[in-house]
């Protein structure tokens, strides 16, 4: 996920011309620098997985673990995709966790009670978050009701649609191929091994697109005179890179190889970073969250994106309760309690601001992983969940607050 | 005891890798009014957050001695406990709050169990009021009274804190003649009260009418201090830029071609009051190569007239039909405006111009991202490229098209928006107050842009309240006034008194 984050303003020309830098050893540094401070969240995923490995005596980052650490988390990082792009455009969603345990319902209804066949009730499933997002949106974007108020009603209404679908009973024993969702593995295509080949092959495969791609952008930045790190800072960063997610890939396929849920991760993260980064859709939510009146007076509609946003959320969401449902292998009312605040808290670790405007999908995949880790580093470390929540809502509080005292002390320049 | 009771001794504030004042020596006599003028950037506000403690001591070098001693601020509380009160041109009012209590803010009058004393508090309030010439019931709440009037509560505020040392920052940029002129008056009168005033103001003619002496300020550093006798115009000028200026306006030799934009009939209501009309019928035209000014009063109708032409930005019930080189098009959105060539540059670029905290080269590309868009994704080297070139040739002053443009002065601002226009290959501009709040040599450089785009073949619609700037660069004016064009004008038989007399026509009732 780390490709995706070359954001065009990461660039460090900025940075770095701050600090006019006469020799290659300060410039060097001071790029370094720069980048340590954007990716400050990085390292703070870095420093909680170091610090929960040392407290779990190394438990955390067994194969099997980390595996986990992906499917346990997958529905809140989905979530989070769909959050922090809600949260870029200046509003927020309340209802996503609600959204998820009514089309979770919906779908025990097409898949286990009416017996469709387990795609068509995945689409359907699908097709009724979008549905939810059509009806949210269309008060938010075109009536003009404060997405806040919108979505705490939604958070009701669906919660309440989701027990009435459900009848008062859970319902369960979900189709195979609907339950990989949330805890298939991708594995054995070539046999059985102990190291699984498919998934180092993929691992392989993933490190070379990025470094191609992360090559073909310095190249083409290059090209157009633009102002690029140092060479050896930015072989660094790439070796930094190859390790990771070697040794992730590696972890993976020395246990049951890849999960259905990374897979499906791992092309929303690329999909929608796409679209943040380089679409005009995208360039637009970001241009409404910095200034609604400049966008809308230089063309953007914004209500159409505002809509979109919310159907789009309404998608993730079912998505999300899909997952959920199927790692379960169960629909119950009380799925999804609690589902939109962590992922706001994703969004917002990973460095969106409450006013809009500024965020990253990366960003909140990394807050993601963080409130994942720490979900997971303290159960295995047997600690409970009141103290785990109280936890949780500590992170949060210093993470805005450490992202808030850095921009005043960068915007102090004037 | 001198007859200072301000003295700034070499002071000098470095921000990270930029230098904003250096060795900056200010002094003010007791009961004098000191003007400060120096262009955007120049370092009038930092100068003035020093003095003021917003910048506390040991932030900077050099000596702050008030009153024969030397002080050292720490903040606002500590600058305000002297008396040296500021007022920031963004003003610090709270509008749901009244009047009485925004004067009292954070200094409230309380009885003697430590509650709010209101009626001593409305008591008091009145007569500061009464002192700043205002007459409103001290109950009011701030956003039921004009920006002018505000202002004035402000200066109340100052008076309620024992002010010694005033200082306004750009006071009247806000305000209508009237209510400048108001203000004016009120500093004098407060003057011979024995207050001390600093003003920073960009308006020269206003300087020349109040002020004592000017200090112009360059590039961070003291360059002279004018006595009243000495103060000219030129010469004010010539300290802010650092050269003459033969003309304040670029030779402009017009070559009109054919028509190219034509808006007939066109009247709007109030959005929310819809029987109120505030476009009446509007008739005009502009040819290929002409700048045409609309002049008239604050609130005549000019904003709301290129608001509603430009994609229905503003009003309800919008009629009227709009020809460009003859052939109807509609502009019902703004996309569809500007698809049909139309841009418009808004008067208030920090809140309807552009996204502050987005760097100069998304901004630039915000209106045309059709154009960079290959495959469905945005070129972005393209955009850095197409931004790079904007920088150099509109000399937007920046380290980079990556720096955020919330960081830039107004004059580069106002350049930001004009990039992000032309780049959208509009044939009529419609600039709105494109040199409001930026200084003389920005200003210069705007002019000798919208010339350029004029010579290009575009049509150039300029509105603003400077009508001597009006006068100096169009070549056709209208008026109007309550909604209505009162009448035209070829810039020949265009003096101020004739284009004043026709923006403050009424309409026969």
């Amino acid at each position: 996920m780390t490709k995706l984050e070359n954001r065009p303003t990461d660039n460090t020309a900025a940075a770095s011309q701050v600090h006019p830098a006469s020799n290659k050893f300060t410039n060097w540094l001071s790029h370094v620098l720069a980048d340590l401070g954007k990716n400050g969240i990085f390292l703070a995923l870095i420093a909680v997985v170091v610090l929960f490995t040392v407290l779990t005596d190394g438990i955390l980052l067994r194969p099997q673990n980390i595996s986990n650490l992906i499917v346990q988390n997958g529905y809140i990082l989905v979530l989070a995709i769909g959050m922090v792009m809600v949260i870029i455009a200046g509003h927020i969603d309340l209802s996503v966790g609600s959204v998820a345990a009514f089309v979770g319902a919906c779908s025990g209804v097409f898949a286990v009670n009416w017996g469709l066949p387990w795609w068509l009730a995945i689409v359907l499933s699908l097709a009724i978050g979008a549905l939810v997002g059509v009806w949210q949106g269309f008060w938010i974007a075109y009536v003009g009701i404060p997405a806040f108020i919108v979505t705490l009603a939604g958070m009701l209404i669906f919660r309440g649609l989701a027990l009435v679908v459900l009848g008062n009973a859970n319902i369960g024993s979900f189709p195979a191929e609907y339950r990989a969702l949330g805890n298939g593995f991708l594995t054995d295509l070539f046999g059985s091994f102990p190291i699984d080949p498919l998934t180092v092959g993929v691992g392989v495969i993933a490190i070379a697109a990025l470094i191609i791609q992360q090559v073909r952008t310095r190249a083409g930045r290059q090209k157009y005179g633009q102002e690029v790190e140092p060479l050896a800072w930015f072989i660094t960063k790439l070796v930094l890179i190859t390790v990771v997610i070697g040794a992730f890939a590696y972890a993976l396929a020395s246990y049951k190889g890849i999960p259905i849920t990374l897979i499906v991760l791992a092309v929303l993260v690329m999909i929608y970073g796409i679209i943040m980064n380089r679409s005009v859709f995208g360039r637009h939510i970001y241009a409404i969250g910095g200034n609604r009146h400049a966008a809308e007076l230089s063309g953007v509609k914004a209500r159409r994106v505002d809509f979109l946003l919310f159907v789009n959320m309404g998608v993730l969401a079912a998505l999300a309760g899909l997952i959920f449902t199927a790692r379960l292998n169960l629909a119950g009312p009380k799925a999804g309690d609690g589902f939109e605040l962590e992922a706001i808290s994703a969004a917002f670790i990973g460095g969106a601001a409450v006013q809009g405007g500024v965020g990253t999908i990366a960003g909140a995949i990394i807050g993601g992983l963080i409130i994942g880790v720490l979900n997971n580093g303290m159960s295995i470390m047997g600690i409970g969940i009141e103290w785990q929540q109280a936890v949780k809502g500590l992170v949060l509080l210093l993470a805005v607050a450490f992202d808030v005292y850095n921009k005043r002390r960068a915007g102090a320049g004037r | 005891m001198t007859t200072n009771i301000l003295e700034m001794r070499g002071i000098t504030k470095t921000f990270p890798g930029v230098k904003a004042l250096s060795n900056v020596t200010l002094s003010a006599e007791r009961g004098e009014v000191l003007a400060i003028c120096g262009e955007n950037g120049a370092g009038k506000s930092t100068l003035m957050k020093v003095l003021s403690g917003v910048y506390p001591h040991g932030s900077y070098t050099g000596d702050i001695v008030f009153e024969d001693e030397i002080v050292e601020f720490k903040d606002i509380t500590d600058s305000e406990a002297k008396g040296i009160v500021i007022i920031h041109q963004e003003l610090a009012l709270s509008p749901y709050l009244s009047i009485a209590e925004n004067i009292f803010l954070n200094n409230e009058l309380k009885n003697s169990f430590g509650l709010i004393d209101w009626n001593k508090t409305n008591h008091e309030a009145q007569k500061l009021l009464a002192r700043v010439g205002l007459s409103d019931n001290p109950t009011t709440r701030i956003m039921d009274i004009g920006v002018g009037k505000q202002q004035l509560v402000e200066i109340a505020k100052a008076l309620s804190k024992r002010v010694k040392l005033l200082i306004l920052d750009e006071p009247t940029a806000a305000l209508n003649d009237e209510d400048s002129n108001h203000l004016l008056n009120l500093i004098l009168h407060l003057k011979g009260q024995g207050i001390t005033s600093i003003i920073i103001s960009h308006k020269l003619n206003e300087i020349k009418k109040i002020a004592d002496s000017v200090t112009v300020i360059r590039d961070g550093k003291t360059i002279e201090t004018i006595a009243k006798t000495d103060v000219t115009e030129e010469r004010i000028i010539k300290d802010m830029v650092g050269r003459d200026l033969e003309s304040r306006y670029p030779d402009h030799t017009p070559n009109i071609g054919e028509e190219l934009l034509r808006v007939e009939d066109w009247t709007a209501h109030h959005p929310q009051d819809q029987s109120r009309v505030v476009v009446d019928n509007v008739n005009l035209t502009v040819h290929a190569g002409e700048i045409v000014g609309i002049a008239g009063l604050m609130g005549a109708g000019r904003t709301e007239f290129a608001m509603s032409l430009f994609g229905r930005s503003y009003g309800t019930k919008i009629s009227g039909r709009v020809f460009k080189r003859g052939q109807e098009i509609k502009t019902r959105t703004v996309s569809e405006a500007i698809a049909n060539g139309i841009a418009y540059a808004t008067e208030d670029r920090k809140t309807y111009g552009l996204n502050l905290i987005e760097d100069i080269k998304r901004n630039i590309s915000m209106a045309s991202l059709g154009k960079l868009e290959k495959w469905g994704l945005v070129h972005d080297n393209e955009e850095y490229r197409v931004a790079n070139e904007f920088r150099t040739s509109m000399n937007i002053k920046a380290p980079s098209v990556l720096a955020k443009t919330g960081k830039l002065s107004g004059g580069n601002q106002q350049k930001v928006v004009l990039s992000k226009w032309i780049y959208s290959d509009p044939d009529v501009l419609i600039l709105d107050e494109p040199t409001r709040g930026i200084d003389v040599g920005a200003k210069y450089e705007i002019y000798a842009i919208i010339n350029k785009l004029a010579a290009e073949g575009k049509g150039i619609i300029v509105i603003s309240s400077e009508l001597p700037e009006l006068l100096g660069i169009s070549d056709r004016v209208y008026a109007i006034s309550e909604g209505r064009i009162t009448g035209e004008l070829p810039i020949a038989e265009a003096t101020p008194e004739s284009v004043l007399k026709l923006m403050t026509m009424e309409k026969p009732r």
